[in-house]
């Protein structure tokens, strides 16, 4: 498992150099330059800016640049916001955490949804409830993010006034009340990301289970005289999730565009909200370092699924 | 397919062996549109899809309101006969709005499926038929393409290339190639996948080995005898692209760094919407209700294309 886990590492290293040399090579094919605000201001002569854009290395050959800026990145240099002036890293991580709540919260009431409704469809293939869960899934993942945000804020917040629908950082409550107050506004946020991921999820579980379902090995287990309950939950499951985990882990930028979608909707103060603001603001530094955050996290989420993979299926990590 | 006659053959031993030899020679595609007839959802889907398809083309004719027609004593009305979707907060009519936007959003998605398709096929032909170092070194960029986070690097690149492209081509067909390219060049990795795939099947069978050894060249037997065998699982992610396709724009509307404010693509609609929700929710539900439509009626027909074109799937 150790090596298999090295190994794993050692993949994901050279993706995130990829991704790395791609972000850089956008920002370098792109027009004007990071001193657009220098070069704007007339306060400035033409010698002073060159003499500037030299001792910053801004003509130096291009991977040169790349790797001034590569190592930049990883010592956690990532320059300061032209907006706020703050270094970037703070802002970050200022952020980060409630992105990573609301996400991980949105995934966790998808698997909820996910793996019980798919199981039972698949242990009863082209049932009444079959039908109307593989309807529901299509509905609900056909329904974009930004539309079942906005029909919900409708109905719960506007319609029925149950929930806020402007997510507050700072509750001035103490106690059980900062919790419930916590509660009552994410859960709008966290049930549009959960139901629409959850809907994509029962598809692939149920086709894994039906796939499953059908081999040697289950029939064995079932005439063994092994109740039906434990033939689903060890025999079917566990080889049905394998699939499914390389499924969700290729779904995994497809969820933070929905975080940033949602943020954007319920004015959560997250890193995708920031990345919004920050566009508007044409505030280059803060662009640039939170999309390299999310490359980052989609590669985090994928080496978990590889790991969840390995101990799912115990083939993988001999090989 | 011979397998596939050869299942039901066993399926049917009762089944007139004259019948057999009398029915008349039936071609794939008849094949095919038999078995998705069957989907009974898709093919209502595949009815409301061309409708509104039709809508948005001929729509704009008929419904001759124009779009920008300002008229503040009429703003943000509900449903009347006049405007039968209501009003927006300048008293411009939303039916128009929507018709129009129906255009720019279909046709986005549409063309980055084209652009996705044919990445898509390049790059898994080329895998397929090398193999190799250079199937690797394809196979390890798709799995790159296919870990990148995709909403923020098309943010990204619209951020940081709008201004020029618009200044060369003009704003509407600017912000349209510049879509329609990203949108495109970020959703070919399972197109590619499939065809590397199909490829590598396929070229080993023996109608391939027969036509290489009629002295067919390698050319010829990639566009002639592969590819078309390879197509069915390629129209259906095609199918599933276009939706895709459609809410990515949409997104990038909704986030208000899509097209410009005056070119009402469905995503801005809601967008600018989306602050008027308490006193004018019609403005949001309808351009809503148009691309959840869309969405719903391309997947439900890719769903039936799904069980139509896979000859894996006897019925």
């Amino acid at each position: 498992m150790t090596q298999y886990l090295i190994r794993r590492l050692m993949i994901a290293i050279p993706s995130l150099l990829g991704i790395s040399v791609i972000l850089f090579t956008i920002l370098a094919l792109a027009p004007g330059d990071p001193f657009e605000e220098l070069a704007t201001n007339p306060a400035i002569p033409p010698d002073v800016r060159a003499n500037l854009r030299a001792s910053l290395g801004l003509d130096d050959p291009i991977h040169q640049r790349y790797f001034a800026w590569l190592f930049a990145m990883l010592r956690g240099e990532w320059g300061y916001s032209f907006v706020s002036r703050a270094p970037v890293g703070d802002l970050i991580l200022q952020r980060l955490p409630t992105t990573l709540v609301v996400i991980g919260a949105s995934q966790i009431l998808a698997l909820c949804i996910a793996l019980p409704v798919g199981i039972y469809a698949a242990t009863r293939p082209y049932s009444i409830f079959d039908q109307i869960a593989n309807t529901l899934a299509f509905v609900g993942f056909s329904l974009p993010t930004f539309f079942t945000g906005l029909l919900f804020i409708l109905l719960f917040s506007i319609w029925l006034d149950w929930l806020p629908f402007i997510y507050r950082a700072n509750i001035d409550a103490t106690g059980w009340r900062w919790w419930w107050e916590h509660l009552r506004q994410s859960i709008m946020p966290v049930m549009v990301l959960g139901l629409f991921q959850g809907a994509a999820w029962t598809r692939f579980v149920r086709s894994a289970v039906l796939d499953v379902i059908r081999l040697d090995h289950v029939t064995t287990a079932r005439s063994k005289g092994l109740p039906e309950g434990r033939v689903i939950r060890r025999h079917i499951v566990r080889n049905a999730l394998i699939p499914v985990v390389t499924l969700v882990a290729l779904q995994m930028p497809i969820v933070f565009g929905g975080a940033i979608v949602t943020e954007q909707i319920f004015r959560i103060p997250g890193i995708g909200s920031l990345l919004i603001s920050s566009i508007l603001a044409n505030d280059t530094p803060v662009i640039m370092a939170v999309t390299f955050v999310f490359a980052i996290l989609v590669i985090t989420f994928n080496l978990i699924a590889d790991i969840l993979y390995g101990w799912l299926d115990p083939r993988i990590s001999y090989r | 397919m011979a397998g596939s006659t050869l299942a039901s053959a066993t399926a049917n031993p009762a089944a007139p062996a004259a019948g057999q030899a009398a029915r008349p020679h039936v071609g794939p595609w008849k094949e095919a549109w038999r078995r998705f007839r069957k989907h009974r959802l898709a093919v209502v889907c595949a009815v409301i899809l061309a409708l509104l398809i039709l809508a948005v083309l001929v729509g704009p004719f008929i419904w001759t309101v124009p779009i920008d027609d300002i008229d503040f004593t009429r703003r943000l009305e509900g449903p009347s006969w006049d405007h039968p979707l209501g009003t927006d907060d300048l008293g411009q009519d939303i039916l128009a709005r929507v018709l129009y936007g129906g255009r720019i959003s279909l046709a986005v998605g549409f063309a980055a499926m084209l652009v996705a398709v044919s990445v898509g096929v390049l790059v898994g032909a080329v895998a397929g038929m090398a193999g190799g170092k250079v199937d690797a070194a394809l196979m390890w960029l798709t799995d790159l393409f296919l870990s990148l986070p995709e909403l923020p690097l098309l943010l990204l690149i619209i951020y940081l290339f709008r201004d020029a492209l618009t200044g060369v081509v003009g704003p509407e067909l600017g912000v349209f190639i510049l879509i329609v390219g990203v949108i495109g060049g970020f959703r070919w990795m399972p197109v590619a996948r499939l065809v590397r795939a199909q490829f590598f099947s396929l070229r080993e069978k023996e109608f391939v080995e027969a036509a290489r050894a009629l002295g067919a060249s390698r050319p010829r037997i990639v566009v002639r005898h592969i590819l078309p065998n390879a197509l069915g699982p390629v129209i259906v992610a095609a199918t599933i692209d276009v939706a895709a396709a459609i809410i990515a724009e949409s997104t990038l509307s909704f986030l208000g760094l899509g097209f410009p404010p005056d070119i009402p693509t469905w995503g801005r609609l809601l967008f600018d919407a989306k602050d008027n929700l308490d006193f004018a929710p019609h403005w949001a539900i309808f351009p809503g209700l148009a691309i959840f439509l869309t969405v719903l009626s391309i997947n439900f027909v890719g769903d039936g294309l799904r069980d139509a074109l896979d000859p894996r799937r006897v019925k």
